[in-house]
């Protein structure tokens, strides 16, 4: 009994500890919807994965700040030849890993070599494929010698599948991440958390947090419940935009809305009849209102957008004009083509509410024009294998998260199936672009090339809705990137 | 008894050996290649490729499954594709969150549904049976999940007494654990023991009717001596065949309710595997739980010879 009652009495005075840690307030807690499937960004695509490591406990030669622009990482600086092919990075000095490995260029070489390896598993591969070779002439410089020049490869290198690993923790990092950042992590309770602590021998400046919890909850109520509890302190991602207006009644907690990467189209297979008509593919863009698909899908949050490019990114048109809401000029143009009233177009709908809510607005915005739509929910393994493997589709709704990524429209084989000389060569001229003015002129043009040929219905970048403690500061409320920095992160008095 | 035993294993190995084959079958012909999951849309062909000679994927089919079930056999579950941990690791954190789950379900509704079943039998017709029986009805109506999100709204965020979702780690101590487990071991319990009140009413009223408790009031025992001694342990059978079949109810449960408390259990994890084409987990977890709701099936028949032992000597 004596002994029970000691048992009770310990676990009782841990439980207060505990309070008494969280009063202090320098650690936090941080919801995330996914759990991510490992902690190696270098080898798995999901954002989940970037979310808790990226900039926290891995560190890349370069890294994309909460704005999306370039900044030094563990590259304090670097010189660019004039042709574009070689990059000098002088490296930060006296760095190292977590498990005491020295950061210096041998790392360099071994992070990228390891990542164009034949038997590589990193998921960005092309990332790397400009690189002809990796050279140390000594340990605080590393020589990169591209094959031809590539505009986009500093910023590249700071993506998540681009960070330094240590030879002797990579084949582990997905179980136990080894990083030169900030935060060290401590342990990854399966289906709950993962904790990390500050790291005391960082190269660069302290964090101010000592400790950061992600936490994940994927249901929306619950994850409603457990920042209104104080469980959770802050949900960058809130999966839970009927919550909102109850968090912004309430002066505990602050409602942050920036935006995101995610380029939300409706996906069309250009190679399948009618849809490699472009009248149709146009009369499809008339014929959908972005602002009520906002409204009614994504609860007013998001900003339309009229090509493959989001407001945020260095170079953006405003291309909404393009084509504005004309549900008149939409059935001219499908009567043009030959559409006759009645005709059906099946919607393949991944799991995200933009897809399935926004699949069932724009159903009811094709029915005016006479077009019906046969929405069909599918999960992600199916989308993957059945619209984007096999392109067996006709529409698809879909997010592209990815950066920059007006590649994936030059690409010889891609699921949408665009293939034009024209835009293929813009983009040729632009990656070989040296002079910046030259680049951002082209990229406009790519833009422009885009919103014309309309190979997908371009419909909006998704918001970033993010709901924490009003005492936080430093969060990122825009998402250039995945990530949830938190060097940057304290609470205020 | 011996021969019993053997029998009854006999049966419950060829049971896993066809969950396990079914399982496998199935999961193979989902579209949705494990290795396009984890690597999105800008994995090239060449990587896709060395991802699945990584995982094994590569392998013919008659071989992975071979190879699956030998480890299974020497207790080798495998290595979870997504947590790159061992399965067996995976499954021993969470069966500690399962498992007193489902304990501390059973046993709740267990204890609330006995006393509360009897009472109305014995009071039938009463004021104690029609208010017990309303409540039982409205809770036979409420799903788990939905019950689940009133006590989180009641008892986390009107009344800050729990945490509302989460789970602490046994680590953070005993107590701290077992808070955790209040509210959704509760959402679970009481609509099991609205069903199970009814039944144990049902049953007792039954035996209450029988020739041997009126004899037993002739013989000059109480009326509370006769509910107690003969009719309450002649109504037990039923009782414990339903707490039998509620413990594979209470496994599809924890599906539901450890999803809304995010607790890491069983039932979260074989969610997440399958939305992630961990194949391997899925396939251990299916497994398993085919297995212990075998053995739970076996230790209910066991429970009921002890109590009846007329089933004894039919069983043997």
């Amino acid at each position: 009994m004596t002994r029970l009652f000691a048992a009770l009495a310990g676990s009782v005075l841990a439980g207060l500890a505990a309070m008494a840690t969280a009063q202090a307030k320098d650690t936090i807690t941080v919801g995330m919807v996914l759990e991510p499937p490992g902690l190696d960004p270098t080898a798995g695509a999901a954002s989940a994965i970037r979310e808790v490591t990226y900039a926290n406990i891995y560190e890349g030669l370069t890294r994309i700040d909460a704005k999306g622009q370039v900044q030094a990482g563990l590259a304090e600086s670097w010189s660019i030849s004039k042709d574009g092919l070689t990059y000098t990075f002088k490296l930060i000095r006296g760095a190292k890993f977590h498990d005491d490995t020295p950061f210096a260029c041998n790392i360099v070489k071994f992070s990228y070599e390891r990542a164009m390896a034949p038997d590589s598993v990193n998921a960005q591969k092309q990332l790397f494929e400009p690189i002809a070779r990796v050279e140390c002439p000594d340990d605080g410089t590393a020589v990169v010698t591209l094959k031809r020049p590539t505009a986009l490869f500093l910023f590249d290198m700071g993506w998540g599948d681009a960070v330094m690993v240590s030879p002797k923790s990579a084949a582990t990092n997905a179980s136990d991440p080894v990083g030169t950042g900030p935060f060290k992590f401590k342990q990854w309770v399966k289906g709950d958390r993962v904790e990390m602590v500050a790291n005391p021998d960082y190269w660069g400046s302290r964090p101010k947090l000592s400790a950061v919890t992600f936490k994940f909850v994927s249901d929306p109520s619950a994850a409603t419940a457990a920042v209104l509890a104080g469980d959770i302190d802050a949900f960058p991602l809130f999966p839970a935009p009927e919550a909102l207006d109850q968090f912004k009644a309430d002066a505990r907690f602050a409602v942050h809305v920036g935006t995101t990467e995610g380029k939300t189209i409706v996906a069309l297979n250009n190679t399948k009849k009618p849809f490699d008509d472009i009248r149709v593919r146009r009369a499809l863009a008339y014929a959908i209102d972005r602002k009520a698909l906002i409204e009614g899908a994504q609860s007013g949050f998001g900003a339309p957008i009229g090509s493959h490019y989001t407001p945020g990114d260095p170079g953006y048109i405003d291309l909404t004009g393009q084509y504005p809401y004309d549900p008149a000029k939409a059935k001219a143009l499908l009567g043009e083509a030959g559409i006759k009233p009645g005709f059906t177009m099946t919607f393949q709908l991944p799991p995200p509410t933009y897809a399935r809510r926004g699949g069932e607005v724009i159903a009811a915005m094709l029915d005016q024009v006479g077009i019906k739509a046969k929405l069909v929910p599918i999960e992600w393994g199916q989308w993957l294998d059945q619209v984007f493997k096999r392109t067996d589709f006709d529409a698809t709704i879909i997010s592209h998260t990815e950066a920059r990524d007006l590649d994936i429209y030059a690409r010889d084989k891609y699921y949408f199936n665009y293939n034009s000389p024209e835009y293929k060569a813009l983009y040729k001229q632009f990656v070989e672009a040296v002079d910046p003015k030259v680049q951002s002129d082209l990229v406009g043009k790519l833009q422009q090339k885009l919103a014309e040929d309309e190979p997908n219905v371009f419909l909006f970048a998704l918001a970033k809705v993010g709901v924490a403690n009003a005492k936080i500061r430093g969060l990122w409320y825009n998402d250039p990137v995945p990530a949830n920095d938190m060097t940057g992160v304290s609470w205020a008095e | 008894m011996l021969g019993y035993l053997l029998r009854r294993l006999t049966i419950l190995l060829a049971t896993l050996l066809a969950a396990s084959l079914v399982v496998f079958v199935v999961l193979q012909a989902l579209p949705g290649d494990p290795a396009a999951l984890i690597l999105g849309t800008g994995a090239r062909e060449d990587t896709l490729a060395a991802l699945r000679h990584q995982l094994g994927l590569d392998a013919p089919l008659w071989w992975r499954y071979a190879t699956w079930i030998g480890g299974l056999s020497v207790g080798d579950l495998g290595t979870s594709f997504t947590y790159h941990v061992p399965v067996a690791e995976l499954v021993r954190q969470r069966v500690l969150v399962s498992l007193p789950l489902a304990a501390f379900a059973i046993a709740l509704s267990t204890l609330i549904a006995i006393p509360v079943g009897v009472a109305a039998a014995a009071r039938r017709g009463g004021a104690v049976d029609t208010g017990v029986m309303g409540v039982a009805q409205i809770g036979v109506a409420l799903p788990n999940f939905w019950l689940g999100l009133l006590l989180i709204l009641l008892f986390a965020i009107r009344l800050p007494w729990l945490p509302a979702s989460g789970f602490p780690g046994w680590d953070a101590g005993a107590w701290a654990g077992f808070r955790a487990l209040i509210l959704p071991a509760v959402a679970l319990a009481l609509p099991q023991a609205a069903i199970l009140a009814r039944v144990t009413r049902a049953a007792v009223i039954d035996t209450l009717g029988e020739d041997f408790v009126r004899t037993a009031r002739a013989k000059g025992l109480t009326r509370r001596a006769a509910l107690w001694r003969h009719a309450v342990p002649n109504a037990l059978i039923p009782v414990v065949t339903l707490i039998g079949l509620q413990f594979s109810f209470l496994l599809a449960g924890t599906v539901i309710i450890e999803n809304v408390f995010t607790l890491p259990g069983l039932g979260r994890l074989v969610f997440q595997a399958i939305a992630q084409r961990d194949l391997i987990v899925v396939q251990d977890l299916v497994v398993l739980l085919a297995g212990s709701v075998i053995i739970v099936n076996f230790i209910v028949d066991l429970v009921a010879a002890w109590i009846d032992p007329r089933l004894r000597r039919v069983g043997a």
